[in-house]
């Protein structure tokens, strides 16, 4: 740990880079395939098009994609666009499939139920569409954030500064410690921001609540075993009191 | 019947397959009635009544509403104008129930705040407690969700309000106090509603008049729901109707039947008592389960009363509540508290003929057991003096038509 200790400011400064190569393209990735997938979901001939094309990019080996990209872009070798962009493609790869299957998931009655009361087609997909699609989503952009995490470091090979950079460094001069590094900060990275993201789904989705026992909205359902044992208790039982109410009224 | 809120004229609907799903509709609407389309599925009543909000645009022929053809309405502003319920209740689940109600007036620019007020007012007006208004529609359940929906309809104030089979995925129990809370809702607002069902004695229950929707989307019958059950226009009416529809006919026709007293015995006391027109509430007999004979000779003069069945006694409780019958042994003795049948279902005085013939027919001893307001027994009424009833009414009605 002495190498830790002389060297956390670089370790650091890398694992800055390697947070902004692929945080970055996660952001991207969902900008571009929402409206993709939107456009793709339910159409006959647009769908199988982008689904598929979207999955043979993932089938792109990463370091072909990092070096031809430069030829391409015009960006010099060793340049971070091209992390950042051969990660978006990634995203996108990833995102497109699981937000297809995020619009598909919705409850065509609510969706019906939406447009019967008035709501004009873009403010339907803002106000209705988006955050109901949000659990299936949140499943891929884990996916896609993790995949991301591990495979930026590969940019290092190429001379594109990450936490890679300590496995290709150490390797070189042999610094068992350095890699040890690497890999702990790397997996470190990784295992917060997809917790974030899971914590991020729960907030977006509080209306899906465990037991309640109501149809689930599209997606799974996640179990809940913090917070809600007092709330969602306390619900069930003021509801049963009404449900008893309810009943009440009929007749002997 | 001059002020029509709905009129479809000539209405068609066929599918780029060859479907047709409504077939050269012609119906007329009046403003606040409600309207019953009923048919099987595939009939093309929920078609018909999505072209009232442009949900399906017909392809030939024209809805107008108010005077208005629809299809010159722009279709968000249409349908902002028209609460619409449906099955599932439809409701928004990543809204809270009060933002959900509250999902009208929101799109048409209230704020956000006078929406919530609003909606927090209206959760009581079909019946829920306000503390419901955080909850997301996952916490209630099936009836409660519909209540919101029905809420949520009337959020925008409509004038129209369009229900498709809103009701059909709830308990039973649910249902009928939603069908009557329903009820109570028109008396009180006397909106135009268009409600859809499958569900035949729904369509009787609820509606001024019923359309009866056949198969193709033909209109197959469209009239008053007593007229439907007295006179089907054809087969397939009269089919789709039912094996029941004499019985159901009965619904529309108020009993007057004359009570006769019961022999009663009040649990728990066991003091037997006569209950019914004529006989002071709590006149009693006296001493309950001793011999027969002498019970006999002490009542005395409840036994040439008719309804005295010597073969049953009507168990109530300390309040005359009906609790069910006891067969009586050939000695006049009562049988013991265990054998106690759960009677059957209950009447009031007013209430239709059949619902009189139900409590007759489902009750062991085959008398009616007629209830007061409070729950208490009036009296009983025979199931021959039903049936004398039913025998009367029938022939006042179909002697009508021969003395022009």
């Amino acid at each position: 740990m002495n190498w830790l200790t002389n060297n956390w400011h670089t370790v650091l400064d890398l694992a800055g880079a390697h947070l902004v190569q692929s945080v970055l393209p996660v952001v991207l990735g969902l900008l571009v395939s929402v409206p993709l997938a939107r456009l793709a979901a339910g159409s006959r001939w647009l769908r199988p098009l982008l689904v598929t094309g979207s999955s043979l990019l993932y089938t792109i080996p990463s370091l072909t994609l990092f070096v031809v990209l430069p030829l391409v872009l015009g960006t010099r070798m060793t340049s971070v666009v091209n992390v950042i962009v051969a990660l978006t493609l990634y995203v996108v790869a990833i995102l497109v499939r699981s937000c297809v299957d995020a619009f598909e998931s919705l409850d065509r009655d609510v969706l019906q139920a939406a447009t019967a009361m008035g709501y004009r087609p873009a403010r339907r997909f803002f106000g209705v569409e988006l955050p109901l699609a949000v659990p299936v989503m949140v499943a891929g952009l884990r996916v896609a954030t993790v995949s991301n995490i591990s495979m930026v470091s590969v940019g290092a090979v190429i001379g594109i500064q990450s936490l890679g950079t300590l496995f290709t460094d150490g390797l070189r001069r042999s610094i068992v410690a350095e890699i040890l590094v690497g890999i702990v900060a790397t997996v470190l990275i990784a295992v917060v921001l997809d917790q974030l993201l899971r914590l991020l789904g729960q907030v977006l989705t509080r209306w899906q609540r465990p037991g309640t026992g109501a149809r689930e909205a599209g997606g799974r359902r996640r179990r809940d075993t913090r917070g809600p044992g007092r709330t969602a208790g306390g619900a069930r039982d003021a509801t049963g009191a009404l449900a008893a109410v309810e009943s009440g009224g009929a007749r002997a | 019947m001059t002020d029509m809120a709905i009129l479809y004229r000539g209405v068609s609907k066929v599918y780029p397959d060859g479907t047709t799903a409504v077939d050269h509709l012609d119906l007329d609407i009046p403003a606040g009635s409600l309207t019953v389309f009923v048919g099987p599925s595939g009939c093309g009543k929920t078609t018909s009544l999505r072209m009232l909000n442009r949900m399906v645009e017909p392809t030939s022929g024209t809805v107008e509403i108010n005077g208005q053809d629809v299809s010159s309405i722009p279709a968000a502003k249409l349908r902002r104008s028209m609460g619409y319920v449906m099955q599932q209740s439809g409701l928004l689940p990543h809204r809270t129930v009060e933002d959900n109600i509250a999902t009208v007036p929101r799109l048409n620019g209230v704020s956000k705040r006078t929406a919530r007020a609003d909606a927090r007012q209206l959760l009581a007006s079909v019946g829920l407690d306000e503390s419901l208004a955080t909850r997301y529609p996952a916490q209630l359940s099936g009836g409660q969700q519909q209540r919101v929906g029905v809420a949520r309809a009337l959020a925008a104030d409509p004038p129209i309000l369009l229900m498709d089979e809103p009701f059909s995925a709830v308990d039973p129990v649910v249902r009928q106090d939603l069908q009557r809370e329903l009820l109570d809702l028109q008396k009180r607002l006397h909106r135009t509603i268009v409600f859809v069902t499958h569900d035949i004695d729904e369509a009787v229950l609820l509606g001024n008049r019923v359309a009866v929707f056949a198969r193709g989307g033909r209109l197959a019958q469209y009239t008053t729901p007593e007229e439907l059950l007295r006179a089907p226009a054809d087969d397939f009416v009269a089919d789709f109707i039912g094996r029941d529809r004499g019985f159901r006919s009965l619904g529309f026709d108020s009993a007057t039947v004359a009570l006769q007293p019961v022999a009663a015995i009040v649990s728990g006391t066991g003091e037997r008592i006569l209950l019914g027109p004529g006989m002071r509430d709590g006149a009693t007999g006296d001493g309950g389960t001793d011999d027969g004979g002498a019970a006999a000779g002490r009542v005395a003069p409840w036994q040439s009363a008719a309804a005295t069945d010597p073969d049953w006694l009507l168990v109530v409780d300390e309040r005359r509540h009906p609790l069910g019958w006891l067969p009586v042994s050939a000695t006049g003795e009562p049988a013991p508290s265990d054998q106690l049948r759960v009677g059957g279902t209950l009447w009031h005085d007013g209430d239709s003929l059949r619902t009189a013939l139900d409590a007759a027919l489902s009750s062991p001893s085959g008398q009616a057991v007629a209830v007061n307001g409070d729950g208490s027994v009036a009296g009983v009424v025979p199931g021959g003096d039903v049936m004398r009833a039913i025998e009367e009414q029938r022939s006042a009605r179909y002697d009508r038509p021969e003395h022009p």
